[in-house]
């Protein structure tokens, strides 16, 4: 290397053409120089949205076996492997990091990594299969269409492919609400009811309120976020009423009207308390959700070992299956 | 398998269709070369985005260092006749 890399002078160096990247909307790739804190930071977030998709294929996941047709049945499978396909994505982001793929997954499955807490709460109607779609990957979205634009290269290029992807989401979730407010009054009261649960822990999905996010400040001067939290939930609840109006649902929160001044909706607070019970792992599903993630891993244990055997005989004797196969048909003669 | 027991990681490159370059767009783990492109099919290419893939190891490949990007760059960042705008043309010179 041309150029001394210790010393306080030459990281005070680096940490300036960092800066000025920064400065210029300009994107850090993964073999720049970073401060540990950037570093720390994009590594909380990306394995923590990594995660949140992983254990997001839970909740719907178990609706697949009893989806009403074979069409809800494919577009939900379809769903669900969109979502192990940006867990994916993002893990590989992440490794970019310098982490490891078997310490994202322990920290996943030792609780020390969190996960969006959107996928605590049960699935307990088929509406909420429509509920997640039109309200969880709507509030997905909005988080993270931003993200397209965030500061680190390998993060914001996952964000623009799932972005893409998640569009089909949240369209799939509305036009199943649609087709059940059509349908019977006992469907629409199901619709009602899943709405009604929902609501709350959607919003929480922006996280705390920006007096009470310590991280925010930081991550927005180093462009890993883009928004604020409170100005991200506001987004989302005026993109939502009039959606909810179209649908024929009322949205839970008697607070909530427009507000002609400020060109914004009006609403309600969400419980916080609740919120902080369920990021300390109190929620409803807390315990099943990681539970069964950690069974799936065991279970897929062997799968794991068979190809890594098989990979090994493969490089150390190439083309031993075929001489296999011809001693086989030999002897067959 | 790599010395920390993981698999190796993968980098994936997509044909996105017949008369582009294949483009990098991701990376992921694979036991062999052949579970890699049936993964990279099913990881990157679940909506038609590629006709074709090539998967390389990641630590096959040889890359230009950061620290190293003025005296690599350098040879062509003096050499601005090698583009079309150093030359002064008559904008009335037709097809030019």
């Amino acid at each position: 290397m041309a150029m001394s890399t210790t010393g306080p002078a030459a990281e005070a160096e680096l940490e300036r053409q960092f800066e000025e990247t920064i400065a210029r909307h300009d994107r850090i790739e993964p073999r720049d120089w970073m401060p540990e804190g950037y570093r720390a930071t994009l590594v909380r977030q990306v394995a923590q949205h990594a995660h949140s998709e992983i254990i997001g294929m839970q909740p719907e996941g178990s609706w697949i076996t009893r989806a009403p047709s074979l069409r809800r049945k494919a577009i939900l499978l379809a769903k669900v492997q969109d979502e192990a396909g940006h867990g994916l994505y993002l893990y590989s982001a992440c490794e970019t990091l310098g982490v490891s793929r078997a310490e994202l997954t322990e920290k996943l499955l030792s609780g020390r990594q969190k996960y969006s807490s959107i996928f605590n709460y049960p699935t307990l109607s088929y509406a909420d299969v429509g509920t997640i779609g039109w309200l969880v990957d709507g509030a997905a979205i909005c988080n993270q269409v931003p993200l397209c634009r965030t500061s680190y290269g390998p993060y914001g290029r996952a964000m623009i492919r799932i972005c893409k992807e998640e569009s089909f989401h949240q369209r799939q979730g509305y036009e199943l609400l649609m087709t059940m407010m059509r349908g019977t009054d006992a469907q629409r009261a199901m619709v009602q009811e899943s709405v009604d649960r929902f609501w709350w822990p959607a919003l929480m999905m922006f996280g705390p309120p920006d007096a009470e996010s310590p991280n925010t400040a930081r991550s927005l001067a180093w462009g890993v976020k883009r928004d604020t939290n409170d100005d991200l939930r506001q987004k989302f609840v005026d993109m939502t009423v009039p959606q909810a109006e179209r649908l024929g649902v009322t949205l839970p929160d008697p607070g909530l009207a427009w507000n002609e001044e400020r060109g914004h909706h009006d609403f309600g607070e969400p419980d916080w308390e609740e919120f902080a019970q369920v990021v300390r792992g109190e929620g409803p599903c807390n315990a099943q959700r990681l539970a069964h993630r950690r069974r799936a891993h065991e279970d897929g244990a062997w799968v794991r070992e068979a190809a890594s055997a098989y990979a090994a005989r493969q490089a150390a004797h190439p083309g031993g299956e075929a001489e296999r196969q011809d001693a086989h048909e030999e002897s067959a003669r | 398998m790599t010395a920390s027991g993981e698999w190796p990681l993968y980098e994936v490159f997509v044909r996105g269709k017949r008369g582009l370059n294949h483009v990098h767009v991701g990376s992921l783990h694979a036991a062999d070369d052949e579970m890699a492109v049936r993964n990279a099919r099913d990881v990157y290419t679940r909506r038609n985005e590629g006709v074709s893939i090539w998967v390389v190891r990641a630590d096959a490949i040889t890359a230009s260092s950061p620290d190293e990007k003025d005296p690599l760059f350098a040879p062509s960042g003096d050499k601005v006749y090698r583009h079309p705008t150093f030359y002064d043309i008559p904008a009335d010179v037709p097809h030019m």
